[in-house]
């Protein structure tokens, strides 16, 4: 049975840069990959593919079995949750407000919501605004959004950088649930000391992809 | 849930976010209110001149500052938050049309304003049944500005000077809407049936609307 997450020869590119070639790997189900590399690697630009949110240039690859660069990625694009370096929450919005939105509109349960800010701890400080809590608070925000969405697949960018060690936990909770789910997880960092849940390491390095031994 | 359920949700929390950064209240209608008053202090006491210019003032500072409304700060999403949207299954089309309801309620309480602020200061000479025709019109010029401004807005997100490029690009394609904005009310004047400009107005809008649809997903994968 084929992975839910298959990247072949794959070529990124951003504008008129190729950001990453021939970049082929695969995660299979439960099983957590790391990816390692320096600032400007392009870490980001390989997670955000992996999220079907940039599509490859050239090669092939699948999400959930969803062909990337095709409209088959649309529908399953829910079943992924990502957790990027630049928290995703909107500032202007209480951290309540904003759940109560993201959990609507990817119509899921808002009951849940309550349950999951006390699970990450927020249940003090739901009525604050983004733009006026803290990078932690963000952070815990997304988990709680996460421990609500369930994804099957679960992309962390550099998502332990500037955390706590309790929050550090709770990222550690959803990586459990999701495998405890066959859910396959991809982190990747500056930092090899983030890599404690992998099974297999991959760096980047000159623009492409090598396994570490 | 469904693309009305979702096109709703955006237009709820547009207008959430709108009530507590207040851009419409606090920046758009003031300055358009002021810029009312630079045509009686640059023509001095010429009253009949200032009667006779009203509605056109109305039209000209309505496109000009409706567009405003439409561009407003709070509208703009940063990219973290067009991912999110992206994996929370949001339809990109669900997307433009609650950023066109919100907006073009928006637009449609600024012009109620500026209507007011119009009348008071230019004490226009008006024809009997100009209000729920000159209502109707502006209602439809700011759905369709609206609609003209989030699709703006989108073919220049993440550019720099999006405001002004997307100002640029409103500005000519508006050019349906002041004409069967002001036409409507000289219409009237005349005598004559409102109903062409109505109907230029809403092909307009609909023309829009099926763009901005229809480009909504086109338009967002290209932004990243």
């Amino acid at each position: 049975m084929p992975g839910p997450l298959i990247l072949t020869s794959v070529g990124i590119g951003l504008g008129g840069f190729t950001i990453l070639r021939d970049v082929t790997v695969s995660v299979g189900t439960g099983e957590v990959i790391g990816v390692v590399g320096g600032n400007g690697s392009g870490k980001t630009t390989l997670i955000r593919m992996m999220a079907t949110l940039l599509s490859p240039r050239s090669g092939d690859g699948s999400v959930l079995g969803a062909r990337m660069g095709t409209s088959e990625v649309y529908p399953v694009r829910r079943r992924i949750g990502l957790i990027s370096h630049i928290p995703a929450v909107i500032p202007e919005l209480t951290l309540a407000d904003h759940l109560q939105h993201v959990v609507r509109l990817s119509g899921l349960d808002t009951g849940r919501i309550p349950a999951a800010l006390r699970a990450v701890g927020l249940d003090g400080a739901a009525d604050r605004k983004g733009a006026e809590s803290s990078f932690g608070m963000l952070r815990r925000t997304e988990v709680a959004r996460l421990l609500i969405a369930e994804p099957e697949i679960l992309l962390l960018d550099e998502a332990f950088s500037g955390l706590d060690s309790e929050a550090v936990s709770l990222i550690d909770v959803v990586i459990e649930r999701t495998l405890a789910r066959d859910g396959a997880v991809v982190i990747v960092s500056h930092d090899r000391s983030q890599m404690r849940f992998t099974r297999r390491v991959f760096a980047i390095e000159g623009g492409t992809l090598r396994a570490e031994p | 849930m469904s693309f009305w359920d979702q096109a709703i949700e955006v237009a709820r929390v547009d207008f959430r976010i709108e009530r507590r950064q207040a851009d419409v209240i606090r920046v758009v209608v003031p300055f358009a209110l002021m810029a009312l008053l630079v045509f009686p202090l640059a023509m001095g006491l010429d009253l009949a001149g200032l009667r006779r210019i009203g509605p056109a003032v109305f039209w000209a500072l309505g496109v000009l500052f409706g567009m405003q409304v439409a561009l407003r700060e709070s509208a703009e999403e940063a990219s973290s938050r067009r991912d999110l949207y992206a994996l929370a299954g949001l339809d990109p089309a669900a997307r433009f049309t609650g950023r066109a309801i919100s907006g073009s309620v928006l637009t449609i309480g600024f012009f109620a304003a500026l209507l007011a602020g119009m009348v008071v200061v230019y004490n226009p000479e008006l024809p009997a049944g100009w209000l729920p025709s000159t209502a109707a019109a502006a209602g439809l010029v700011a759905i369709g500005l609206t609609e003209l401004g989030t699709l703006a807005g989108e073919v220049t997100i993440g550019l720099r000077n999006r405001t002004t490029l997307a100002s640029l690009i409103v500005a000519p394609l508006a050019v349906p809407l002041v004409i069967g904005g002001s036409q409507t009310l000289d219409s009237l004047v005349r005598d004559e049936s409102i109903l062409p400009w109505v109907l230029l107005l809403l092909a307009t809008d609909l023309a829009l609307a099926v763009t901005g649809v229809g480009l909504a997903r086109p338009l967002e994968e290209a932004s990243r």
